[in-house]
């Protein structure tokens, strides 16, 4: 079996962001960047599947600028088999990135495709569902486990309620939660080695997808400064604060 | 903020602009080091130290290392830390590929040794005297003690000691008194005890592999008398198993100022029926043996003295940010600031930074003389080079572990009151710090070592070579207009003629007053290193300004340019005052009787 694994190259999660003066977007400039964390873990847990004898190869896969090539080799020493880079310099939008991926879906023919629920950069959480909508497969979101047999995946989600286990067949996009595993530290053979693995550079062009952007950003800002706490009298204050002031009850 | 932030940005700069990646990547042997594959290792070493290590450097100060019944457990958290920094292969990083390292070059090491220093220093110092242990056995060990040990001490399955000091043996290591009687069987039986011994035992690896300084009983007496002996913990079957527990134990060990979970071991060789050793290399040349150990444990001691700058300027700095207090100054009446706004507290956190950036620079430049010295095909170049070394290996472990000192001592007075309480960990940097002008020879050692070995017994052939490197650089700084590139110039200037001239007295008086010369050794080191800080801190400051003139953009560079201004302004301008001290000091420190003091 095949495991897809799209990667996403962002700001740390370190990094305290800041917005640009003409509030066009975040500003990018010498700033640290790194994998998305949720994408770490969807590696992380197509490489178990491999360890575990079930995969048989895993392609991670990253569209955007040539750095995208260094997140590439970070999936490659975590033990990804190879990577794809989708070199572009436009801005990337969920639908853009789906139909590239929907691309190289058809051609290398994955059994299952293992996203990100979400990047931490624009937490859109649209391009797995986008992708599964585009291959015309089964998908199963927020996935906290994932046992895979034969034909068929058991997928527990993670839902407003509590835990959902489903079953889907493959081929099929599943995208991962937190809580699904904690991804290894990259052993220093490993980084070594990964250097090594094929790393395959394609264009947006060659894929023949039209990449450029459907959305337009207006303005970016910094959240509103949060306001002091006040304190309240007793419980029933509280309450009523909470339904005339908050109208959260 | 407790937190570690590898300084990567700076790592680089050094590595790849500074210190010459593309050279040292040339080298044969070194060509696995392309500027990918280093800045890969480099951010997982990073996230390795920030996640696993520095976390435990507070908890594992608390708690300490604990002895009891003859035996070392490590506080929580270590043992799984280190299998997991041993499962990840970076104990191996720049051992031989024969014996399963990775054969990186000491100019990709030394960046991530600094790390693992200034995370965690307690626990960088297991695998720092495995690495000694490691490199002596490979240059001097049998095949079949190579065999042996070497693949599980560069995996990281077993940790390695260096058994040099005795209650009378400390500096001079010539009183060495534990003996070792040939058997039968061509091994030996040690007897004798050790101390100050750094990881003698621990609970996180199978085996400890003891390297110990004995003498045999037809060794002469003195220096040239001294053998070296692989002393296991716990016996090598053939197959590669461990057999029985060797009769070395460690007794106890020692309460001290800082690095509280490193456990600092006196070990006992031999108190029932003798330890099991075998002879490393040829007999009575194991001080020449210990040295190639030493030599690398010193450098790799320089670079604490980075690490201790780093560190504790990072928290310096975090706290000058968040503490207010005060209003600006010459502002009556206005709003409170954070104290990094204070004139004095921004003079500290620059000395504290400059520091930390030219004590990195100095120390990756004699890296990647290290493995030019090791690796380069031309014999001539080689030599060139490991004189070069040879020379600042002193200067990098003295001068650098006393600037780690000072650094954070600066550290503790950002805090002010708060520096001095425990809670901030301020404190525990200093504490930390203080043992490195200590261990592996302290700095008067390394001085009277740069005195002696290295400049007098040559005439200063190697300093006056290093000198000429220092004034080429006059030009290119004559070529640059700006204020700042005016003050390093000439303060680079005065403090190369002061070394020039410090240096000319030493090589003349060390012939014909040896005493005098060596009242000036710590300050003709504190010279030495002040003013190669410099001079790499204006080489920094020419690369950087060549990349603003360029076009980039990146803040790193004007922020380099001004911290090698301040550095000029503010630290090499002492460089005259440390001369005076070595030309014209030797009277004030000689001419006292012992009962005046």
């Amino acid at each position: 079996m095949k495991i897809l694994v799209p990667v996403k190259r962002v700001v740390d999660y370190n990094v305290k962001v800041r917005v640009k003066a003409d509030a066009s977007g975040v500003d990018l400039a010498n700033v640290k960047m790194s994998m998305n964390p949720f994408d770490e873990i969807a590696i992380e847990e197509a490489v178990r599947l491999k360890e575990a004898g079930i995969a048989t190869e895993v392609i991670a896969v990253s569209a955007g600028v040539s750095n995208c090539q260094e997140t590439l080799r970070t999936a490659m020493a975590i033990g990804a088999d190879r990577g794809i880079l989708i070199q572009t310099d436009v801005e990337l939008q969920p639908l853009a990135v789906a139909k590239l991926l929907k691309a190289v879906c058809d051609k290398e023919q994955p059994q299952l495709v293992l996203c990100g629920k979400q990047a931490i950069d624009d937490d859109a959480n649209q391009t797995g569902q986008m992708l599964a909508g585009l291959l015309n497969w089964p998908q199963a979101t927020f996935a906290s486990k994932i046992v895979v047999a034969g034909e068929q995946a058991s997928v527990t989600r993670e839902i407003d309620g509590g835990l959902e286990t489903i079953e889907i067949a493959l081929p099929a996009v599943l995208t991962v939660d937190l809580r699904l595993n904690e991804p290894r530290y990259a052993t220093l053979p490993n980084i070594m080695k990964a250097k090594r693995k094929p790393l395959e550079t394609i264009t947006a062009d060659a894929l023949g997808v039209d990449v450029a952007p459907r959305l337009k950003t207006l303005k970016v800002a910094e959240p509103p400064k949060r306001s002091a706490g006040i304190k309240v009298a007793d419980a029933a204050d509280l309450v009523m604060k909470l339904k005339t002031e908050a109208k959260v009850i | 903020m407790s937190e570690y932030f590898a300084p990567i940005r700076d790592m680089q700069f050094v590595v790849k602009e500074l210190a010459g990646l593309e050279q040292v990547a040339q080298l044969p042997g070194c060509e696995e080091a392309t500027p990918d594959l280093v800045d890969a290792v480099l951010e997982e070493a990073a996230r390795f130290a920030e996640e696993v290590l520095s976390p435990l450097n507070i908890t594992g100060d608390l708690e300490g290392a604990k002895w009891h019944d003859k035996a070392v457990t490590m506080p929580a958290g270590f043992k799984e830390a280190y299998k997991l920094f041993a499962d990840s292969g970076w104990t191996a990083l720049a051992c031989e590929t024969e014996w399963g390292g990775q054969g990186l070059p000491k100019l990709v090491a030394a960046p991530v040794a600094e790390m693992w220093k200034a995370a965690n220093h307690s626990f960088s110092l297991c695998p720092l005297l495995t690495n000694g242990a490691i490199e002596a056995l490979v240059l001097t060990g049998s095949e079949k003690l190579k065999a042996d040990y070497l693949e599980k001490m560069v995996t990281g399955v077993w940790t390695g000691t260096m058994n040099l000091t005795e209650p009378n043996a400390g500096s001079d290591l010539a009183a060495v008194r534990s003996r070792a009687e040939p058997q039968a069987d061509g091994s030996y039986k040690v007897f004798g005890q050790k101390i100050f011994i750094t990881y003698g035992d621990h609970d996180m690896a199978e085996n400890i592999v003891h390297l110990v300084l004995a003498r045999t009983p037809t060794a002469p007496e003195g220096v040239k008398g001294i053998s070296l002996f692989v002393v296991p913990k716990f016996m090598v079957n053939d197959d590669g198993s461990l057999g029985e527990r060797n009769d070395a134990y460690c007794v106890s060990i020692e309460h001290k100022l800082g690095i509280h979970a490193s456990p600092t071991a006196i070990m006992a060789f031999g108190d029932h029926s003798g330890a099991v050793g075998y002879l490393v290399g040829e007999e009575n040349r194991g001080l020449e043996y210990m040295f190639i150990m030493m030599n690398a444990a010193r450098f790799g001691v320089g670079l604490e003295g980075v690490a201790a700058c780093e560190r504790s300027y990072q928290r310096a700095r975090e706290y000058a940010r968040d503490r207010i207090q005060c209003s600006d100054v010459g502002v009556r009446g206005g709003p409170k600031v954070a104290i990094i706004a204070h004139p004095d507290v921004r003079r500290m956190l620059m000395t504290m930074k400059s520091h930390a950036e030219a004590s990195r620079a100095l120390a990756y430049v004699v890296a990647a003389a290290q493995d030019t010295a090791t690796h380069h095909p031309d014999a001539d170049e080689r030599q060139r080079n490991q004189a070069f070394v040879d020379l600042m290996i002193p200067v990098v472990k003295g001068w650098s572990t006393e600037c780690g000192v000072s650094i954070a001592s600066i550290g503790v007075q950002v805090h002010g009151g708060m520096g001095y309480i425990e809670e901030t960990g301020a404190a525990q940097h200093l504490r930390d710090a203080q043992i490195s002008t200590i261990y592996e020879g302290t700095t008067a050692i390394q001085a009277n070592d740069l005195i002696g070995r290295k400049i007098g017994r040559e005439r200063g052939a190697t300093l006056n070579a290093l000198i000429g490197r220092m004034r080429a650089l006059d030009a290119e700084l004559a070529g640059q207009a700006a204020g700042s590139f005016v003050a390093i110039r000439k303060r680079l200037h005065a403090g190369v003629d002061a070394l020039d001239e410090a240096g000319d007295w030493l090589v003349a008086t060390y012939s014909a007053d040896i005493r005098s010369a060596s009242a000036g050794a710590v300050p003709f080191l504190m010279l030495l290193g002040t003013v190669a800080g410099g001079w790499q801190m204006a080489r920094a400051a020419l690369i950087a300004q060549a990349r603003i003139d360029a076009g980039d953009r990146d803040p790193f560079y004007p922020a380099k340019v001004i911290t090698a201004r301040f550095y000029a302004d503010h630290v090499l301008s002492k460089a005259a005052g440390l001369a005076s001290s070595v030309t014209d000091g030797a009277e004030g420190v000689l001419a006292l009787t012992d009962d005046m003091f």
